[in-house]
């Protein structure tokens, strides 16, 4: 009979599957973003040791399919190449994964290929991914461009939108007003025009970037300095699945990296000792702490820039199925 | 007279320049472009020869060193008015041969076509233009087509080579400068495109009959009327009246003319809200009859100087010159309802 000790398999990111002795080899791709040759060596695997099929996940990676048990060691030495290809950290070469706990960072496609991205989400992801992996701790971060959050970060303990601060050049003006229109159809209604000018409501804008993509001449340009807002906490699940609220605005990329590397310090004091594989959602943690403990532990160290703006109070709702409190 | 001098000596001269003239030239604008992380080339004032862009084909023309974006004419009180100052030195603008001949388009405008406009007289008065030679074109230049590949009514022409440049100078006064310094002479043409990838015919028996063909109607929907096309045209020069009235009172403001765009909404509205070219297809007909058919009945040369920046810039793909090309078909349906 075979004997496998599957908290040690699903660590090293294969699957424990309906069908005994058969698990899926779980390929991470941070931001999504991949060489086509990746893809090659996945089919590949897939073939040699799998059933011949890939579930593409929601986390943007690879599952392949149809691995017996006793080909798991083999599979782990065939995903080097990838783990090397898309720079996973790594404890020992051809091993495979060290943990799964802290899911892929997910991105959507960013400003290396969307008008409307506000930063380069591969890059970021990538940086992150380097900051955070490996780690047992289940955490899920997400990166998108711009607020149409196409990347629907809102779902994620950490979701990371991308931001502008709009620069206008009133010589360059010449009162078309489509930054105006755009905002109004598009986003906030943060502009309006005045004496043929447009003026932006600073309160009420989220630094989308419409108005730059919209103007004609140049008069509306992105900041230099970019800019994202971080939510907090959304998550699925059966208990209260939620969407992340507004944390902090017009934060910048090293106060994000730091304040989601700060969390795994704050999970592993305060986890439950009787969670499920030694994994709760940081979201259900904070609901026993309070959220003041967990600000504390997340902020420690974090220099936010003097633009940034943390929103107080911090108060999640969401779904809450009846007879659950 | 021609000079060929190195990369330090011409930084001297332009060094010399720069006393007494502004320079105005094609400018890399970093992380300004439409995309976050994209560069825009547009027309700047250099203080280095470093800056200038001669790598590109700039996405805006030269036009508003003439015809500044928005400008303050004159600022007015209840009893009385005091016109803006015009500049106080003299500018030189690098350009390339289609946008030199732009320059003629917008003297014939300005000067020529009814009353001068001073406040065009004043700055042009002080312009001096350096030709950038062209040593090849770019993606969607039709210079040779409406025959603007060559100029010679230059102040000055630069060709880029390895090493240094090529300088014709025809101005006695900038060439001071290379004559101070002794640099070494030589016969210079400046560089010109004697073809382009790109061809486009105006159909000789092009009339506004035109205007009723079905080639206009494919636009109604792909143009979004964002007026990029006509902000970048070299020869593009429409603008509107703006009033700014300072106080409550409204007896102290300023008066400003701002570009316009008969692309852009607004352009054909008057009072009581009636709008006289509403669809896009109407405005992409009235603007491309006005660049190679219009214009030419009035002045006798062609308005568009090919220089491909309103194919170039339009976001959605909208070209001015596969347009140009619809009119000969245009004009047999035309005819053929006749």
């Amino acid at each position: 009979m075979i004997d496998m000790n599957c908290g040690k398999l699903k660590k090293n990111a294969f699957r424990v599957t309906k069908n005994r002795g058969v698990t899926s080899a779980r390929v991470r791709v941070p931001g999504g973003h991949l060489r086509a040759d990746v893809l090659g060596k996945v089919q590949e695997i897939a073939e040699t040791y799998g059933s011949g099929e890939v579930h593409l996940t929601i986390r943007q990676g690879f599952e392949i399919l149809g691995i017996p048990f006793e080909k798991v060691d083999e599979v782990n030495k065939a995903l080097q190449p990838i783990i090397e290809e898309l720079g996973i950290n790594q404890s020992e070469k051809g091993r495979g994964y060290d943990s799964s706990g802290t899911r892929n960072i997910m991105a959507c496609v960013g400003n290396r290929i969307c008008p409307f991205a506000n930063y380069d989400t591969t890059a970021l992801a990538e940086r992150i991914e380097k900051a955070i992996f490996p780690n047992d701790l289940h955490v899920k971060v997400a990166l998108t461009g711009c607020p149409n959050d196409c990347g629907k970060v809102r779902m994620h303990d950490f979701g990371i939108i991308g931001m502008t601060e709009p620069q206008f050049d009133p010589t360059r003006c010449i009162s078309c007003g489509a930054c105006v229109k755009k905002c109004k159809q598009l986003s906030v209604e943060a502009l309006k025009m005045d004496k043929n000018r447009p003026v932006r409501n600073v309160e009420k804008c989220i630094g989308c970037g419409v108005c730059a993509h919209a103007c004609p001449t140049r008069a509306w340009t992105r900041s230099k300095t970019q800019y994202f807002r971080m939510t907090l906490l959304g998550r699925s699940g059966k208990k209260n699945p939620r969407m992340g609220i507004d944390f902090i605005k017009w934060a910048d990329a090293d106060s994000v990296v730091k304040i989601i590397s700060n969390v795994y310090a704050y999970a592993q004091k305060y986890i439950d000792p009787e969670a499920p594989g030694g994994k709760e959602h940081i979201g259900y943690i904070v609901d026993r702490t309070g959220t003041e403990e967990f600000l504390r532990w997340i902020m420690k160290d974090v220099n936010l820039p003097p633009k940034a703006e943390i929103y107080k109070p911090l108060y999640w709702d969401g779904i809450r199925y009846s007879g659950l409190k | 007279m021609g000079y060929a001098v190195s990369l330090e000596k011409f930084q001297t001269v332009f060094d010399s320049w720069r006393k007494k003239y502004d320079v105005y030239a094609p400018k890399v604008f970093e992380g300004t472009g439409r995309f976050s992380e994209t560069d825009v080339v547009r027309y700047g004032k250099v203080t280095d020869l470093a800056d200038i862009d001669w790598n590109d084909r700039s996405e805006y023309s030269f036009k508003d060193i003439l015809l500044p974006l928005s400008q303050t004419l004159l600022y007015f009180t209840e009893h009385g008015m005091t016109e803006s100052e015009g500049p106080t030195r003299g500018t030189i603008v690098f350009l390339r041969s289609c946008d030199l001949h732009a320059v003629k388009r917008l003297d014939y405008m300005f000067l020529e076509n009814g009353p001068e406009d001073s406040y065009y007289k004043r700055v042009r008065d002080g312009l001096k233009f350096v030709l950038m030679g062209c040593d090849h074109d770019f993606d969607g230049c039709f210079c040779v087509s409406m025959g603007t590949n060559v100029s010679t009514d230059y102040d000055a022409a630069v060709n880029v080579r390895s090493g240094g440049f090529e300088i014709d100078c025809k101005d006695p006064e900038l060439a001071q400068a290379f004559l101070d310094m002794g640099a070494a002479e030589a016969d210079v043409t400046p560089d010109a495109v004697m073809e382009n990838s790109l061809t486009v015919k105006v159909p000789e028996n092009l009339t506004s009959a035109v205007a009723k063909s079905s080639i206009w109607d494919e636009y109604d929907k792909r143009c979004i009327k964002c007026g990029r096309c006509t902000v970048a045209c070299p020869t593009c020069t429409c603008w509107s009246m703006q009033d700014l009235f300072y106080t409550e009172n409204g007896q102290a403001g300023e008066r400003r003319r701002v570009q316009a765009s008969c692309m852009i909404d607004g352009y054909t509205e008057v009072a009581g809200g009636l709008c006289f070219r509403k669809k896009a297809g109407e405005r992409m007909r009235f603007k491309v009859l006005h660049k190679v058919l219009d214009f030419k009945k009035r002045s006798g040369f062609q308005m568009c100087v090919g220089c491909g920046r309103c194919d170039a810039i339009c976001p959605e793909y909208i070209s001015f010159t596969h347009c140009v090309e619809k009119l000969e078909a245009g004009m047999k349906e035309v005819s053929g309802h006749e």
